[in-house]
């Protein structure tokens, strides 16, 4: 019976249960939201990983991995391109570079990596190629999936929480009247806070900052429980891909807008 | 209701901090604090960074929002990130540590390469005993004539005010004049 199917019915922790307990050999690709998906296993082990645009290239794994530097990648991809990465591998241990277990250990986790990204993918069809194995020119692992599986139900679950809190992403932020002190956001957390506004909404800012659901859950979750924003009806506004200077497209309203703001910071 | 932003950037320490608490109607983070070269190494997308944020409501339809931002030139891809959308940016330098004009100029650069926003440059401590002349600052910074720079302390509410008008009377020159 072929493999396939669609992630709104069987989510990824469950397809990786049952190609563990199947000892299945063959690669799962899914078509995610914007990019597609390889994963390959063999006897129910994950083989290699890779996802959208990257090639899963051992270069790029090791560059990722701040083992080799930007100008090491360049001139690996310039000159060595004809080399199988098992080739390379060799080339780079012998010339010192990185060692044997350096390679196992990175590329590991970068094919985990690729698989811990799909845990946020709730919509995408899939299917399960037997035929399909890891391109040859790569290097292959040998993972156990339970802890994979372990770490994407708790993912899930989490995920299940966030949804109750924040049903929503048509919903919108504003800003508390509370003082904000001692605020120590990450990255991705203040690259929300530059959003927060009721015309933008929670699905707006997510595909503007290319956050997944689940990321801009979890996000939001730790704003609204730190007091930071509240959530607010949705206003109708156009799509807000990037911001822009002013709220308004009209040069009139523009300099209203700016002769407000001297007035005021002049009463301050 | 209506946002804007405004970003306060400069090298660190240079008052940014102080900059925005004067003129924030809610209390500013304050958290720049010196990092040891161990962090330096691993800067990640989950490592904290912290920045600065003021508010200033106009009325009930507008709020300017002030970013400062890191100073540390390890966090500059925060610089991008906040560059995107603001109506301009103050660069803030240390009139009495002449050995940040380097790196106050680096990051005028590069903001003026993220966004071609007006901006103005703030020269802070200036009341300060061994602060700079506004002048020697400028050559220092190899500032064009034409670029605003002008004198700042940043505990003192109205030469705050000043930079931020006349970072908007900059703006407002910029829109009549059809750019």
């Amino acid at each position: 019976m072929a493999l396939r199917g669609n992630l709104r019915d069987i989510t990824i922790t469950q397809l990786l249960n049952l190609v563990h307990l199947a000892s299945k050999t063959g690669t799962l690709v899914v078509d995610g939201p914007s990019e597609q998906a390889y994963i390959s296993f063999r006897d129910g082990k994950l083989a290699y990983a890779r996802v959208g645009r990257e090639d899963g290239s051992l270069a790029l794994v090791l560059h990722k991995a701040n083992k080799i530097n930007a100008n090491q990648y360049r001139a690996i991809a310039d000159r060595a391109g004809q080399m199988t990465d098992k080739e390379l591998g060799l080339l780079l241990i012998n010339a010192g570079y990185v060692t044997q277990e350096d390679i196992l250990l990175n590329l590991q986790g970068y094919f985990t990596e690729v698989v811990r990204r799909l845990f946020s993918w709730v919509e995408g069809i899939f299917r399960f190629e037997n035929d399909m194995l890891p391109p040859q020119d790569r290097i292959s692992v040998r993972l156990d999936l339970e802890n994979i599986i372990i770490e994407g139900s708790r993912q899930l679950r989490e995920l299940e929480q966030l949804q109750d809190e924040i049903p929503s992403l048509d919903m919108s932020l504003k800003f508390t009247e509370r003082p904000l002190t001692n605020v120590n956001l990450s990255v991705d957390e203040w690259k929300v806070v530059k959003f927060v506004d009721p015309k933008n909404t929670l699905r707006q800012i997510a595909n503007t900052n290319r956050l997944s659901e689940i990321e801009i859950r979890r996000i939001v979750y730790g704003l609204l429980q730190a007091g930071l924003v509240e959530m607010y009806r949705p206003v109708s506004a156009p799509v807000q891909q990037s911001p822009k200077q002013f709220p308004t497209q009209n040069k009139e309203e523009q300099k209203s807008l700016i002769n407000k703001l001297i007035g005021r910071i002049r009463s301050l | 209701m209506q946002t804007v932003k405004m970003v306060v950037t400069g090298p660190f320490s240079a008052g940014k901090t102080q900059f925005i608490q004067s003129v924030s109607e809610i209390d500013v983070v304050a958290t720049e604090r010196k990092i040891s070269s161990d962090e330096e190494r691993s800067v990640k997308s989950s490592t904290t960074v912290a920045m600065d944020f003021g508010r200033i409501t106009v009325d009930e339809d507008l709020v300017l929002y002030l970013f400062g931002t890191p100073g540390q030139k390890r966090f500059d891809f925060m610089w991008e990130i906040l560059s995107e959308g603001m109506l301009g940016f103050i660069v803030m330098v240390d009139s009495t540590r002449p050995e940040t004009f380097r790196e106050a100029r680096s990051i005028l650069e590069t903001f003026r390469a993220y966004a071609p926003t007006p901006f103005v440059v703030a020269a802070n401590k200036q009341d300060a005993e061994d602060a700079w002349e506004l002048e020697d600052v400028r050559h220092a910074l190899r500032l064009d004539n034409k670029i605003k720079l002008l004198p700042c302390v940043a505990t003192d509410k109205n030469t705050v005010k000043t930079v931020l008008l006349e970072l908007l009377y900059s703006i407002l020159k910029e829109m009549d004049a059809g750019k």
